[in-house]
Formats: structure tokens, sequence, C-alpha cells
């Protein structure tokens, strides 16, 4: 304690400044960290695949067109269709079979139903998922209304058809796939009015 | 500048500003530590009132008190409340009072903005009550906030106005503990007394070096995160929207990013405590100070990267689920270690039970009980059973009630003394530990059971079968919340009066800390060590 006070106080002072300084560059490099996890969360997915759901990160299973194989009749696989409505979406929304028996190789072709229960024209887009997820890169979708965005006018009803072939390489332990689609709503209304929230589970 | 210096030496002359100007206006750093514990204080009873609703509701079987809209929004808010407005604020008023003091200090090292990040919590505080009521007061405010405190997407995108109240007082928490934790940082750092090394600093301080060293990495990950969460919601953004390219276990995993260290976050000071508790009252020093010191750094850099243990069950590729696995299980050699040193600091030593010292014991032993479940739940194929029951509320409640709160208890009743002054009624606070310990076990050790029979979390009903565990549970809910009000009036009664406390209340408080907090009165002067203390 030989320094004069005030120049001590003073040097500590500089000295805080240094530190706290560092530390908010520290605050705004995490706070950057978090933005910076988006994108390389995506790759993270597509190149370790950690995140399990095979293909890209929207979880849209890849949609390139399988190569013809030849028909593999010694398996048969069942395939389930399975359908769910986002709850900002009043929209109706199930397959038109629940299950179907397909040979791997074979060109099927299923349908959904989708009515608009409301009374606006609203646009609403599928995403598919497939279960077990070691079969996602085995199944291609050759045509799947979940490719585009859906609009139905108020009341309207479609049919909406997929066609999809499994690859006979897919391992044998698969004797069951389900094919599900979750319907969710493009335009962000988000708020149902309780009419609707009722029509919506009557129709079920 | 040399107007400001002016100013200061005429605040070093007189005592504090009399009025509302001391506490609105105050750079000290023990009125701010005062004005936090206060807070704290007051958002324990405002997150346990919802504890006791919960309770209350879940006494029996059925929905009674309100919809399951209002309960799983009074879930979120319990969380929220006790984790940011009561352990945090707590440990930060402790930091606070006791960093300056024990490295001999005169003050922290930004003293205004310490003010700022005080002030910002009452802030914080009426934002996340206005969540609670703005879905009721607004034409279309929506549901309420239901998400529980993780706030995961899509719900929380779905929520009504609610939620964004709760996302603007999570910025505003959060810009209070980062700034909190840089000067407290900053103050480690550059304003310890000559010769006061940083092995020389009483465990408490290097447990919140650490703390506020998390505070820092994780606090702006989970500010980006529910930012995003902002925009998906207001912004036509789709960071969370699987429909418009987004992922919603994106969010999972940067929330857990700061999830996971926050909880040693809540840990790490009341660790700080018991290491200065046990040696105190075992009248032996510390067994492996530099071993503690490591211990708690090397939790603080696993418990960074350990965070997607919480989501096991979304489907991650076994490669990264066995990665957090075994990290996960890594973390119990530091914890192990410290709980091992501080038996050892025990071991022959001459214990007296003290309330502080009745509840470091408590924390030992129940803690371990945490750490044990912990391992339970850190293994895959076990936690994919237990995930999302009871089981997980009971261990997160024996990891962060003995753990964090325990901890900050044991620290209000061995600094009370030397806060106010005055000896708290030593019977009382007795009767406070046993009467919390044994009501905290009855109400959360029958949720391992439930648990483990299969009752979810965060749901307003249960099936009957699991009947009588939840009147079990309720009812020592119900003691816990009261034996609370004895609490408030100890700590009410010590400040109005009581034995005189000299400098050094316990008689083993130099063993237990090597700080200089103790070469002070009790109370201590309003300004302290205005002339830097040399430390041979």
């Amino acid at each position: 304690m030989n320094d004069a006070p005030l120049n001590r106080a003073e040097l500590t002072a500089a000295k805080n400044k240094t530190v706290t300084r560092r530390l908010f560059l520290v605050v705004l490099g995490m706070f950057g960290f978090g933005f910076a996890m988006v994108p390389l969360y995506r790759l993270a997915c597509e190149v370790g695949g950690i995140n399990g759901v095979a293909g890209t990160p929207a979880g849209r299973v890849a949609d390139t067109a399988a190569i013809p194989k030849p028909v593999d009749t010694s398996r048969v696989i069942t395939v389930q269709l399975d359908a769910t409505v986002n709850t900002g979406l009043p929209w109706e929304f199930r397959p038109l079979v629940k299950q179907i028996q397909v040979h791997p190789g074979e060109k099927v072709a299923v349908s959904y139903y989708a009515k608009n229960l409301s009374d606006q024209p609203i646009t609403g887009q599928a995403v598919p998922g497939i279960t077990p997820w070691q079969v996602t890169q085995h199944f291609s979708k050759i045509e799947c209304f979940c490719f585009t965005q859906q609009v139905l006018q108020p009341g309207e009803a479609k049919e909406m058809p997929v066609y999809f072939t499994i690859d006979p390489a897919v391992d044998k332990q698969y004797a069951t796939v389900t094919l599900s689609y979750t319907f969710m709503n493009t335009e962000r209304d988000y708020t149902l009015t309780p009419a609707q929230h009722a029509a919506m589970n009557t129709s079920h | 500048m040399s107007v400001a210096t002016t100013h200061d030496h005429h605040h070093d002359h007189h005592g504090p500003p009399r009025g509302w100007q001391r506490w609105v206006y105050s750079t000290n750093h023990k009125d701010i530590g005062t004005m936090y514990l206060f807070f704290a204080l007051f958002m324990l009873f405002f997150g346990g009132a919802m504890a006791m609703y919960i309770r209350a509701e879940l006494f029996m079987p059925g929905v009674q008190l309100a919809s399951p809209d209002f309960y799983n929004n009074m879930v979120t808010d319990h969380a929220l409340v006790m984790v940011f407005g009561m352990v945090m604020p707590a440990a930060a008023g402790m930091a606070n009072w006791m960093i300056p003091m024990m490295i001999g200090a005169p003050d922290m090292a930004l003293p205004r903005l310490n003010n700022l990040s005080f002030w910002l919590l009452p802030a914080a505080a009426i934002l996340l009550m206005l969540s609670i009521v703005a879905p009721y007061i607004f034409p279309d405010g929506g549901t309420p906030v239901n998400t529980g405190w993780t706030l995961l997407p899509p719900l929380s995108v779905q929520n009504g106005i609610g939620m964004d109240f709760t996302i603007f007082a999570i910025h505003t928490l959060g810009v209070s503990s980062i700034l909190a934790s840089i000067n407290i940082v900053t103050t480690i750092l550059n304003m310890r007394a000559p010769g006061m090394t940083m092995m020389k600093m009483p465990l408490f301080v290097w447990a919140w070096f650490f703390t506020a060293l998390l505070l820092i990495a994780v606090m702006p990950v989970l500010a980006g995160a529910v930012t995003m969460l902002l925009f998906d919601r207001h912004f036509g953004t789709s960071f969370f929207d699987a429909a418009g390219g987004g992922d919603p276990i994106l969010f999972q995993h940067l929330f857990w990013f700061f999830g996971h260290p926050e909880v040693y976050v809540l840990l790490l000071p009341s660790i700080g405590v018991l290491g200065l508790v046990i040696p105190t009252f075992a009248r032996k020093p510390l067994f492996g100070y530099k071993a503690l010191v490591y211990g708690m750094g090397v939790l603080a850099a696993l418990g960074m990267v350990v965070w997607a243990h919480h989501q096991y069950t979304i489907g991650m590729s076994l490669v990264a689920t066995n990665y957090f696995m075994i990290g996960t299980i890594l973390i119990s050699i530091p914890v192990g270690l410290m709980l091992m040193n501080f038996i050892f600091t025990m071991w022959r030593g001459s214990m007296t039970f003290e309330t502080p010292m009745l509840f470091g014991i408590a924390i030992i032993l129940m803690f371990s009980f945490a750490g044990v479940t912990g391992v339970m739940l850190a293994v895959v194929p076990a936690d994919m059973q237990y995930h999302d029951t009871m089981f997980v509320v009971a261990h997160f409640h024996y990891a962060l009630i003995p753990g964090a709160v325990f901890g900050l208890y044991a620290g209000v009743f061995y600094w009370l003394p030397k806060w106010t002054g005055h000896m708290y009624n030593e019977r009382l606070g007795q009767i406070f530990f046993w009467w919390t310990t044994i009501s905290f076990n009855l109400t959360f050790f029958p949720q391992h059971f439930s648990g483990l029979a299969g009752m979810p979390r965060r749901i307003v009903d249960y099936s009957i079968q699991y009947t009588e565990f939840n009147m079990i549970s309720s009812i020592g809910g119900f003691l816990f919340g009261l034996s609370h009000l004895l609490f408030l009036f100890i700590i009410i009664q010590t400040i109005r009066g009581g034995a005189k406390a000299p400098a050094k209340p316990w008689e083993g408080s130099q063993i237990g800390t090597p700080g200089l907090e103790w070469t002070l009165p009790s109370p201590p002067p309003f300004h302290s060590f205005t002339e830097a203390p040399v430390i041979k």
C-alpha cells in the first residue's frame, strides 16, 4: 500500500472497464451463438443425423423418385396411415383406408380426405413423418399432396392422393411402417372460435 | 470526473441518504444485497402460494379448483418465479452482501450497474404477474401460459398474449442476471485486497465466480431462443414452425443448453455456503479446498455439454443419446467429490449443531439422494420409463430444495447476525429446520412412488390409484408452506432485536472462512474497507 489511494482507485477503475468490456463481448458472442445454432443444427441433422428422423431438417422425406426395382413378392409390409390436424387448422383430415399391405418395390396409391370446416379459404401444408425412422431412406414418395401447399375453399372437400414405393433393400425387421401427416395452417391464425372448436371435435 | 470524485467523498463522510432515495438510488452493495434478499423473500411466498394451489388441486383426483389451463399456468409460473425470482435473487443478494466484504473491497466493481440489475427484477416480476392475468383482461387474450417453464413450441407459439409478457419477463430477468454476473466477475478479478490471492478466497466467492461465468455463457442463449419464439409468434418467421421449414426440436436444444447449466447456477452458490458453514461448525479447516475449487470448475464445464439428457425421448440418434448419457453420469464424479470433502471436513471435528449446520448436514444427505435418482434418470433406457412422470418432479425437488434452497437458508441463518447485528432465536431456528425438513420429505418422497407407478407430471387430474400418495404429498406440502411463516417471523424478530452479535458470531467463524468479513463489526458500517486491508 505504498501507492497513493487515488492512483490505486484509478488503476482499478481502468481494469474494471477492460474486464467489463470483455465480458460484454462474451455475452454478445453467446447471443449470436444461439442464432448460429439455427444453421448449425440443420447441418448437424443433415450430416450427423443427430435428430434421428431422417430426411431434411424440415422433416420432409427425400422425394427423389426411386428407379423401378423388381417387386419382392415374397415379403409383405403393412403400411399404417395416420392423420393429425394441428390445432390451428379448422379442417377435417383422415386417410380413406387405415392400413394396406404392400410388397417392397410395388407402386402404391392411397388417398386422404380433407375438408375445410371454416367459413373462409385456408391454405394448409402437410408435414409427413415415417415410423420407424430407419425406413425413411427406403420410403420414396413419387407424388404427394405434401409436396405443395393445399388451398381449400369454405366447406370444400378434396381427396388427396399419395403415390409411394418402398425399396426392397429395406431391412427385413421392419414389417410395419407408419406413414403419418400433420396438416398445418400456413396462415398462422391460430385462434379458433369456440364454434370452430366444437365443429372440429364433433367431426371426428 | 473530478466532480464525481468529490461527490463520492461526500458520501464517505456521511451516512446513507434518508428515505426512499437510499433504496431507489442505492449504489451500496449492502443495501442492494438487502433489497435482493427481501425481493427473494417476497417471491418465495408468491411462488409458494402457487405451489399451495397445485397441491390443493392434486389433493384429490378430479378437477376441483380451476381449469386445467390455469393449473398448467400455475405449474409454469411456480417454476419461473422460484428459479428466476427466488433462488437466483437470494443468491445474488448474498453475493452482493458478502463478496466485497470477504475479499476486502469497498464495494462492487460497478455500483451503478448493480443498482440497475436489481431494479430490473421488480419490473420483470410485474411482467410475470401480468402474464397470468393478461389472458383474462384482454378481449382476445387466448390461452394462458400453459407450457411449463420450458416454453416448448408449438404450444408456446399458439398460447395467448400471456406468453408475450412471459417472454419479456425472461428478457428482463436475463439482462438483470447478466449484468449482475458481469459485476461479480469483475469484482472478484479486480477488487481483491492486496494479498487476497484467488486461492485464498472463501469457497463462497469461488462458487459465485463459476456461477457468474455460467450465467454469462448461457443466459444470452436463452434470450436468443425466446426472441426467436417472439418472432415466430408475431413476425412471420419459422424458426420452430414445421410448416415453414423450422424445427421445434431446435428450441428444446437451445432451451436446455441454457436450462441444464442453470441447475448449477442454482446449486453452486449453496455449495459455496456449505463450504463455509461445515468448517465453521466442525471447527476444522475445509478439507480439500483446492479439490473443491477445481471440482466446481469441472462441474460448471461438464454442465455446459450434457443438456440433451432432458430430451432422450425426442428420437435422437443412439450415438447422441450415448454421449449425453455418459457425460451426465460423469457429473456424479465432481459432485461426489464435493460431498466427500464436506464429510471429511466433519470427520473428527468438534461439531455443534446450530441451525446453519443442521441445514448443512441435511443438504449432504438429501442432495445425495437426488444424485442417486439423477443417475437413474441419466440412464437412457430407464429414463424412457421415468420421463415426464412425478418421479422427475421428486428428483428435481430433492435436488433444488436441499441443494439450492436449504443452502440459502443455511446462509441466511449463518449471516443474519452479521447482517442485522442481532443473534436470531436459536430454538426457533431449530424448530424451523425440523419442521421444513420433515414436511419437505413428506411432500416429495411419495412422488417417487407415484411417478414410478406412472403418474404423469403437469396434468391437473390423475387416476384414482395415486390418491393416497397425493394426499400425503399435499398434507406435507401445506405443512412445508406453513413453516415459512415461522421463517418470516424469525427474520423479522432478528431484524427488530435480540442478543447483540459480536464481530465473530460463531466460535469457528475464522476457521470456516479465511475471508475478511469477520474483521468487521456486526452489523458492518455502511462503507467498509475504504482503505484496503492487507492480507499477509
